[in-house]
């Protein structure tokens, strides 16, 4: 199981095994990053953020507890860190590339042709949830974490979790729904 | 079960599709979403447009790529400027090896060896690159080979064989008096000690060529 062999690198790590904390980092960086940079919007900062996360993994290894998966608990310092990166420069500037990638708003003749794409609008729509919505789907649809999980990341109870996933999906077929495409629901 | 109570039930597993399409709901959950799913057509319906939903977060995703080299780097510099900690219960190379490719989930194991295939071929020349750094500065310490100075010796880069076992790889080590000294990096490739003193170049050819053979390698590189 990943997560039994995850914990046992937490262990390691708590005694001071970097090459647990390498193998650790390998595993896990990449989806701490995209977790971090869809809060933030900026690849240079949300590259700062993942070596303060795993810096705070190495440093708080020996308190982990095993009472979360591992990656639920590493998720949730990156929450914590990227929302506090957000707080300290709240008119950070986007990077323009990593802006386009992120958020394809821009309603020029390439998008309106791939707006006959419905996969490619549903993307797009995707994007322009807030924050808070775009934040339940990805950890529920890409980062595979169950209802407990989210609630424990978030910070919020369960029953909020399945509400602010519904009010996600409602959003969405709302924009949807303006782009052309009424999926009949809710 | 009146009205109301059926309203419930229904909204309730209507709220659980997603967790259904991404494949988290417990047991007991998972079976009473497919009992509704057989059962209710609408339901199917949206359930297929949850999965949409699913495939193209991934792919959102999938497309913001990965950061760069600099974040490990920057990682394990503040590390190093961290107070020295007690090293973790040192363990032999045959059970250190054996316990972590024990630990690798089969998912992981596919993942790293399918992965590996693409990423070898454009990534070797930078390691081989990082790997001559490193051994230029102080390196990462690593438990294999704790007695010896991480960047004394000659080395290659070894990935193992997707099907090759923990046991396999770790008679191949003991039968080649081969030291596991970093890794596993980017590709799978791990840094491999053939020798605690540098050897010359036309040696270790030879001795990367004998291991090339061995059905438990996938790859392997000499590190100049």
């Amino acid at each position: 199981m990943q997560t039994t062999s995850d914990e046992v690198l937490i262990a390691r790590i708590a005694g001071g095994d970097r090459l647990a904390m390498q193998v650790l980092f390998a595993r896990h960086h990449v989806r701490v990053y995209r977790f971090v940079l869809r809060l933030v919007r900026n690849e240079a900062t949300a590259e700062d953020l993942i070596s303060e996360v795993f810096l705070d993994v190495w440093r708080q290894a020996g308190k982990f507890e095993g009472r979360s998966a591992v990656s639920t608990w590493m998720l949730s310092i990156a929450r914590f860190k990227a929302l506090s990166a957000l707080r300290r420069k709240p008119e950070q500037e986007l990077d323009e590339e990593t802006a386009e990638k992120i958020e394809d708003q821009a309603d020029n003749p390439e998008v309106a042709l791939a707006k006959k794409d419905k996969a490619a609008v549903l993307r797009q729509a995707l994007s322009k949830l807030s924050n808070e919505h775009r934040e339940v789907v990805d950890l529920v649809y890409y980062h595979e974490k169950s209802v407990e999980e989210v609630a424990e990341i978030v910070g919020i109870p369960e029953a909020t979790v399945k509400t602010r996933m519904f009010y996600a999906r409602k959003k969405l077929s709302e924009v949807l729904k303006e782009q052309g495409i009424d999926r009949g629901w809710p | 079960m009146n009205t109301k109570n059926k309203e419930t039930e229904h909204d309730e597993i209507e709220n659980l599709l997603p967790w259904h399409a991404a494949g988290t709901l417990g047991r007991r959950d998972a079976q009473r979403v497919e009992e509704a799913l057989a059962n209710d057509p609408e339901l199917a319906r949206r359930f297929e447009m949850v999965r949409e939903e699913l495939g193209e977060t991934i792919l959102l995703n999938e497309t913001l790529g990965a950061p760069s080299g600099r974040a490990m780097e920057k990682l394990f510099a503040k590390i190093d400027a961290e107070p020295a900690r007690k090293q973790a219960m040192s363990f032999n190379l045959t059970t250190r090896v054996a316990g972590f490719f024990s630990s690798l989930s089969p998912r992981t194991l596919a993942y790293a060896g399918s992965a590996a295939v693409l990423a070898i071929l454009l990534q070797a020349g930078i390691i081989a690159t990082v790997m001559m750094k490193e051994t230029k500065t102080s390196g990462y310490e690593t438990a294999s080979a704790p007695t010896t100075a991480p960047g004394v010796g000659a080395f290659t880069l070894i990935r193992f064989a997707p099907q090759a076992s923990s046991d396999d790889i770790t008679k191949f080590l003991e039968a080649n008096r081969l030291q596991v000294a970093a890794g596993p990096m980017a590709g799978g490739l791990y840094k491999v000690r053939i020798g605690m003193a540098g050897l010359p170049k036309s040696e270790i050819e030879t001795i990367v060529k004998k291991l090339q053979q061995d059905k438990v390698v996938g790859f392997i590189a000499n590190v100049e």
